[in-house]
């Protein structure tokens, strides 16, 4: 008995002295950020805090719901802890998969609310081709909001920004290779690039194959990868295909270049509520929604998305500073 | 509608809010190291997770060793079972964990449930054919005894035949514990949630990962002490043998 | 062919044979060349880390049990290999190591090395020590001894050992797609793109690529179990779960 305690043992003893070492280690490292003391937003706290729905606590309880990817369970965060300041019941239910998963939750009433991206809405669930998707923001917002409607849904206002594609390049590669300001930029030099991006984009019309047809373009070759920004400074890729508000932007270190042609389709976020929800929700929740999600330019995503993606914070965290810097939420 | 550049902004993110980004891509924890300092802080993000691993390590645990040892005191009553028992057995221990989450959630659902009779199932080989090696291997001589003292076959059972295996029963039941708490590493594809499923939401964070699988390392380590703990107050005989 | 009557099963069976359109609508999944060709890559990382743990620890458990000392390492090597998850030590390998078939691959020949290490010792050491000191007395040299006498007997409890390390690896093979490597995992861990049916497919796909496996080395082993000697029925090591009760006796039915 004895000698087969002692391998339990003696491994037992030398993980806790490691961990001791690790708590006792202290902070080696600078916070990447500082966050925001109270009342640095503009406008007095008071007339931008949330106040009290009256007759919140009696409505049932809203679920809200997000998809599987950083930026969604931050915005999922925000607008539950919103609702919450309001003085409604909320549930969270984050993290539900893919958009077909969560529409399919969100028509069941599995979860009564989630943010979706307008030409996510209208390529995948109203079966828009993705050249057919209006390039004009707004348009796209309206024609979400029709098809939201025929499934008694009610797509809310826009997020200011939108998380789209583009083609970025460190800002070394930018200096080699000219300075390029846009996609068309990089015509004469395409086949000499490399590209890369998630492993589907490769076959993807709404990726790759439809870049280089819209633009003319054939890149010299495509590697996939799950981390781009990794491959980008490792050099082992030119370009990249990234999201314009991925948190790895946020250092500066990129150049995104603009789509001239406009060949990706707009995808600004609406909070998406189920009509019965609405109701118990009434206008004056309404407009908290439309209210919380108004600074959320691309630069406050960026850093929201940073906060979770580089500096390994909680969603919960990210949202609750970004609500207390916005002056919606008291400052704790 | 209001043109969706020039919406109203009514309030202001600071600038201040912005942290410095430079170069956070070098440092920890933006590079993906080991970051000691960054798990000291963040340590409350595992706990929930712990617990949640805890469970699903205990429960399956408790429930498996009831079931096996009811199928081997079966299989040890009506010999013709054994074979039947522990080809079953044996037949679940096969099956692929992270197979078996998917296929089963789609028959019971995602969440705590479906993990626990996955982890029940990994139990059982473990713990029959230790219940069964350690009643086959009571000398026959101490049954004939007993039997000649005019016990009952029950009574043979509980007073002699097991607290004889009871040694054999127990190092069954310590090698489930710790492979229970390994296999619940991937319980997260159940939707059960587990430490397997910090791992899994950022595995290239080197200090993510070793957080959490230290964690689950000493949840293994633990919960063997706690079997061997049991054992050694269910069989205060045999403080003085060692094998 | 339609399954559907079956449900999500039905769905699953269906991506196995026939190609779809993805979830996001512009890239095809599924289909036998898909699922073949994953498969593929999965059994060559599976026999690859399995072939290479059994050359590193089948000779170094043989001679530990050939000089029957450090039992103590034999056994604690298992000990130590089962409180370390496999998720845990895949992903800190490719997390350390980076990404790649053999980055993987050395993940998984650890995970693969102990219960190898423990039957070849225990299998060795089961051997009756009468037969040994026979062959000695015969002239034999401790090697062939090894080579001649206690290899072949042990043969079963070591092929034992193999097995379980092989269907452990196959299962743990299926995170490899966090390595890029293209295992039966990638439908698993990727389902916004090969949707819940294509996670399913290949669920069931590995299930019937591990039980094949272990079939076939169930078969091997009572193939090289000489008819001298019982083994029961699982084919585990009995020798091993006899050091762990207070008798210590030979393999018996």
């Amino acid at each position: 008995m004895k000698r087969r305690t002692h391998p339990i043992l003696a491994l037992l003893a030398v993980l806790c002295l490691g961990l001791a070492f690790t708590a006792c280690g202290g902070d080696e490292e600078e916070p990447a950020s500082t966050p925001s003391g109270s009342g640095s937003g503009g406008g007095e706290s008071s007339g931008n805090e949330i106040q009290p729905v009256a007759g919140a606590e009696t409505k049932p309880v809203i679920t809200v719901g997000s998809k599987n990817f950083t930026e969604q369970f931050i915005l999922g965060e925000i607008y539950s802890q919103a609702l919450e300041a309001a003085g409604f019941k909320v549930k969270k239910q984050l993290n539900l998969g893919s958009e077909l998963i969560a529409y399919k939750a969100l028509q069941g009433g599995r979860v009564d609310a989630y943010p979706e991206y307008t030409g996510t809405a209208l390529t995948s669930f109203f079966d828009v081709k993705t050249a057919d998707v209006p390039r004009d923001a707004q348009q796209a917002y309206e024609d979400a909001k029709a098809g939201f409607a025929e499934n008694d849904i009610t797509a809310l206002a826009p997020t200011p920004f939108e998380n789209t594609y583009r083609l970025g390049l460190t800002k070394e590669k930018a200096a080699e290779i000219g300075n390029p300001k846009v996609i068309s930029d990089l015509a004469s030099s395409a086949a000499d690039l490399s590209v890369t991006g998630f492993p589907e984009c490769k076959q993807r019309q709404d990726c790759l194959l439809g870049v280089q047809d819209s633009y003319g373009l054939k890149f010299g070759k495509f590697v996939s990868s799950e981390q781009k920004y990794q491959v980008l400074d490792s050099g082992d890729a030119d370009v990249a295909f990234i999201f314009t508000t991925d948190g790895d932007l946020a250092s500066g270190k990129y150049v995104v270049l603009d789509d001239d042609k406009a060949f990706f389709p707009p995808y600004n976020v609406t909070f998406n509520v189920r009509n019965e929800t609405l109701e118990a929700l009434g206008p004056d929740g309404q407009k908290i929604v439309e209210m919380v999600q108004e600074p959320l330019t691309e630069k406050v995503m960026q850093e929201l998305n940073a906060r979770v993606d580089v500096d390994k914070e909680e969603p919960e965290e990210a949202a609750a500073a970004y609500l207390e810097s916005a002056g919606f939420v008291p400052a704790s | 509608m209001a043109d969706l550049t020039h919406l109203p902004v009514l309030a202001q993110i600071g600038d201040d809010f912005f942290g410095n980004r430079e170069g956070a891509a070098e440092r920890c924890p933006g590079n993906n190291g080991l970051c000691p300092g960054w798990i000291a802080d963040n340590f409350d993000q595992y706990l929930s997770p712990l617990w949640e691993h805890v469970l699903l390590s205990l429960v399956p645990l408790v429930i498996g060793f009831v079931l096996a040892t009811t199928l081997a005191l079966l299989a040890h009553r009506y010999r013709f079972l054994g074979p039947l028992f522990l080809a079953f057995v044996s037949a679940l221990f096969t099956i692929p964990s992270i197979a078996f989450y998917l296929i089963l959630l789609n028959v019971t659902g995602r969440g705590f449930t479906t993990a626990v009779i996955v982890l029940t199932a990994y139990t059982q080989v473990l713990i029959y054919r230790n219940v069964t090696t350690g009643l086959q291997e009571v000398p026959s001589e101490m049954v004939d005894v007993a039997q000649g003292m005019g016990l009952s076959r029950r009574q043979i059972l509980f007073g002699v035949e097991l607290p004889m295996a009871l040694p054999t029963i127990f190092a069954g039941l310590r090698i489930a514990a710790s492979s229970t708490v390994g296999i619940a590493g991937f319980a997260f594809f159940a939707g059960a949630g587990g430490l397997g499923a910090e791992i899994f939401a950022d595995p290239t964070f080197r200090g993510n990962v070793v957080a959490a699988s230290v964690l689950m390392i000493v949840l293994a380590a633990i919960l063997e002490l706690v079997v061997l703990a049991v054992q050694r107050a269910f069989t205060p005989w045999e403080r003085a043998v060692s094998s | 062919m339609t399954f559907a009557v079956l449900g999500p099963f039905g769905d699953a069976i269906d991506f196995i044979f026939e190609r779809r359109v993805s979830q996001a609508g512009t890239v095809e999944v599924g289909g036998l060349q898909e699922m073949g060709e994953l498969t593929l890559t999965h059994l060559e990382l599976s026999l690859a880390a399995t072939l290479i743990a059994t050359l590193i620890a089948m000779p170094l458990g043989a001679w530990l049990g050939h000089i029957g000392r450090y039992q103590f390492l034999a056994i604690s090597t298992s000990n130590i290999g089962r409180a370390v998850p496999a998720l845990g030590l895949v992903v800190f390998f490719i997390a350390f190591l980076g990404v790649g078939f053999l980055n993987v691959c050395v993940a998984l020949v650890l995970l693969a090395i102990p219960p190898i290490i423990t039957n070849t010792y225990v299998g060795m050491r089961g051997v009756d020590p009468e037969t040994v000191d026979a062959a000695k007395g015969n002239g034999l040299t401790g090697f062939q001894v090894v080579r001649q006498v206690e290899l072949p007997l042990a043969l079963p409890t070591i092929m034992g050992g193999i097995r379980i390390s092989l269907v452990s690896v196959i299962a743990t093979a299926t995170i490899a797609p966090l390595a890029d490597v293209d295992t039966l995992g990638r439908p698993i861990i990727s389902p916004n793109v090969y949707g819940t049916a294509g996670q399913l497919a290949a669920s069931i796909v590995v299930a019937i690529v591990t039980f094949a496996a272990d079939g076939l080395f169930a078969a091997l082993q009572r193939a090289v179990t000489p008819s001298g000697i019982k083994i029961n029925a699982g084919g585990r090591p009995r020798g091993r779960l006899s050091f762990l009760s207070t008798k210590r006796s030979m393999p018996s039915t």
